[in-house]
């Protein structure tokens, strides 16, 4: 195993961030084991229902959605950094997703993404001091007849013009 | 504000639709609200399960199916009918599963998510004939994450479902024992992929799986596993009901395959939309219904069902859009809905959009895809900004061929290949534009 990986299953099992699972989670959790045929299967619920309360997936839940599950920290991890809607670090209070896919492309994406880039003073990947908002690419929305297209939380956008923005985002305090 | 929240819409109004021409959309509301259990039910919905469950045995349901001969709908053009007849079943066999692919999440593509979110039993109706045909014991419908409002009206169906005894034990006096999870995702392109889905409802990486074996000999922990796309699954109920003939003859002399697909438009178009129309029509009919392009442009290519599929150009507005048509000019159906590019915009840029895509939602596990399309994409990139060396074209050529069929575990990669190698098949000047030095020796 390479030396950085090991590190970061340490300190991982070290659990130095004091992460208590809290139990109306841990009870979710055990109930979504039962929809498979094996525990693992529930990991990727599990981590979105951590993440539903904490906005993010800190190390501590790794090894705490491990034992509730009864799989090693190092399955949870791997399954945690594959998926693009898993987040390992904070993120802000809103996620906005912006569709960057081809027909968004075609009508005027570049455009929308930089004006989100002045309201915001955010780019893609960053979020604003004030811990208000996140701003990341997404797999086409699937809402191409209204492009372009973007999700603030669980809300989805479009066709959403520049000047849009302004009155959309406060909506999002 | 509310002027700009999304909804999914159909383009055709009900006095348009009748459920013997339009078996997917005729349950629908104008107004777009979901078709719920008594809706369902006041149009004959689950009578086809009462029909068959029980009073037919699954063998036959299965080549019913095969006589309509329903191609994969997710872009794949499988016949649904052949895959349910190669799934182990029967004494000695483990009872696998019905696995619902909603992961939509190709490029261009907004067709399952209609269904899903204003006709939600039907899909439910097609799942449970497909979990009987299969002998299959459970059903997962394997749904995108941010798909909210569809995991709203599936969570609602399978609900009603349930307590109308649609689901569960001995559904319909059957003794059949079937009921259905709803399974929702955490983003990822390559979730799609029917192994990669399987890898990803385990609670595993979404890499796609080494085949044979195939899921329906071996899938989800191990048990024989049907994986179907939602608008295939939305296509069993009325073959079922009305027979293999009648399924075929929805495309009449449009097209070899039968029934009806849902089609789109988007880009610069002016009235971009869904539609249900026969299989087969052509693409020039859904142009026009969306109204053509914006602002009197010309058109100057498309693409005919997805980021994977190759561009074709104007003279192919006539070509039936089937498996096999598209397949014959060069390209794919995939999944049917159509992306339109003006004159003035450009092709570089379009497939770098594309290349960047693939590039980043690829899985990582093969190289020539790993490795070779943030190459392509980077090359695309130089290429743009009019900073490409001689040779790059010729470089990115190679770089698809690297990534044609058989060089990697699944279609991601020669997917990706497709828009790009097509792309310089039909305007090759435009990049070579992009050459460094080349608008100077031009001009």
């Amino acid at each position: 195993m390479r030396e950085p990986v090991r590190e970061h299953l340490q300190s991982l099992a070290s659990d130095g961030d004091g992460f208590v699972l809290d139990p109306d989670d841990r009870r979710a959790i055990e109930q979504e084991r039962h929809h498979y045929e094996q525990p693992q299967a529930a990991c990727i619920e599990a981590l979105k229902i951590v993440q539903r309360r904490h906005g993010w997936v800190p190390d501590g839940a790794i090894v705490a959605i491990a034992e509730t599950l009864g799989i090693g920290p190092a399955a949870v991890e791997g399954v945690a950094t594959f998926y693009s809607l898993i987040f390992r670090q904070p993120v802000g209070r809103h996620v906005i997703l912006v569709c960057d896919s081809s027909a968004c492309f075609l009508t005027g994406y570049d455009t929308l993404r930089q004006a989100l880039a002045r309201e915001l003073g955010l780019d893609l990947g960053e979020t604003s001091a004030d811990g208000r908002f996140t701003l990341l690419p997404v797999c086409c929305l699937g809402a191409c007849d209204g492009a372009p297209a973007l999700m603030i939380d669980d809300d989805t956008y479009g066709p959403v013009a520049p000047e849009d923005l302004a009155e959309l985002l406060e909506a999002y305090p | 504000m509310t002027a700009t929240r999304y909804r999914s819409r159909l383009h055709q109004a009900a006095p348009e639709r009748r459920l013997e021409t339009h078996p997917l959309t005729w349950w629908l509301h104008d107004d777009g609200r979901r078709v719920d259990l008594d809706d369902y039910v006041a149009k004959d919905g689950y009578g086809v399960v009462r029909q068959v469950l029980g009073r037919e045995a699954p063998d036959d349901v299965t080549e019913t199916l095969k006589a309509a001969n329903i191609r994969g709908r997710g872009g794949g053009g499988f016949s649904a009918g052949v895959k349910w007849s190669l799934t182990l079943k029967g004494e000695g066999m483990p009872r696998g599963y019905l696995v619902c692919n909603a992961d939509e999440m190709e490029p261009g593509t907004f067709k399952d998510r209609l269904l899903l979110e204003q006709v939600p039993h039907l899909l439910l109706e097609g799942m449970i004939l497909g979990g009987y045909a299969n002998a299959s014991c459970y059903g997962y419908i394997f749904l995108r994450g941010e798909y909210v409002a569809a995991a709203r009206a599936l969570d609602q169906a399978i609900e009603e479902a349930r307590a109308a005894g649609w689901l569960g034990r001995d559904i319909a006096g059957s003794g059949y024992d079937f009921d259905i999870a709803l399974h929702t995702g955490a983003g990822r392109y390559i979730c799609g992929e029917e192994t990669a889905l399987i890898n990803s409802l385990e609670g595993q990486r979404a890499n796609p799986r080494a085949k044979p074996p195939f899921p329906g000999q071996s899938g989800a922990w191990g048990k024989p596993t049907v994986v179907n796309n939602v608008e295939t699954l939305c296509n069993v109920p009325a073959a079922l009901r009305f027979g293999a003939d009648w399924y075929q003859g929805l495309s009449g002399e449009r097209s070899g395959d039968g029934g009806t697909k849902l089609y789109g438009v988007s880009g610069r178009v002016r009235r971009p939309g869904l539609w249900e129309l026969p299989m087969g029509t052509p693409a020039g009919e859904l142009l026009d219904r969306a109204g053509g392009l914006r602002d009197g442009r010309a058109l100057k290519a498309w693409l005919p069902g997805g980021g994977s599929t190759g561009f074709l150009l104007q003279e192919h507005l006539d070509l039936a859009l089937d498996f096999d048509t598209l397949g014959e000019a060069g390209s794919r159906l995939g999944t049917g809905l159509l992306t339109l590019v003006a004159e003035d915009q450009s092709l570089v840029a379009l497939v770098r959009n594309l290349e960047e895509f693939f590039a980043r939602e690829s899985c990582g596990w093969c190289t020539p895809c790993r490795d070779g399309l943030p190459w392509a994409a980077e090359l695309l990139r130089s290429l743009e900004r009019g900073e490409g060396q001689p040779g790059d074209i010729e470089r990115l050529e190679a770089l698809a061929a690297d990534q044609g069929p058989g060089k990697t575990f699944c279609a991601h990669a020669p997917g990706a290949a497709m828009p790009l190698a097509s792309a310089i098949h039909y305007f090759r000047d435009e990049f070579e534009r992009g050459i460094a030095g080349a608008s100077e020796e031009v001009g």
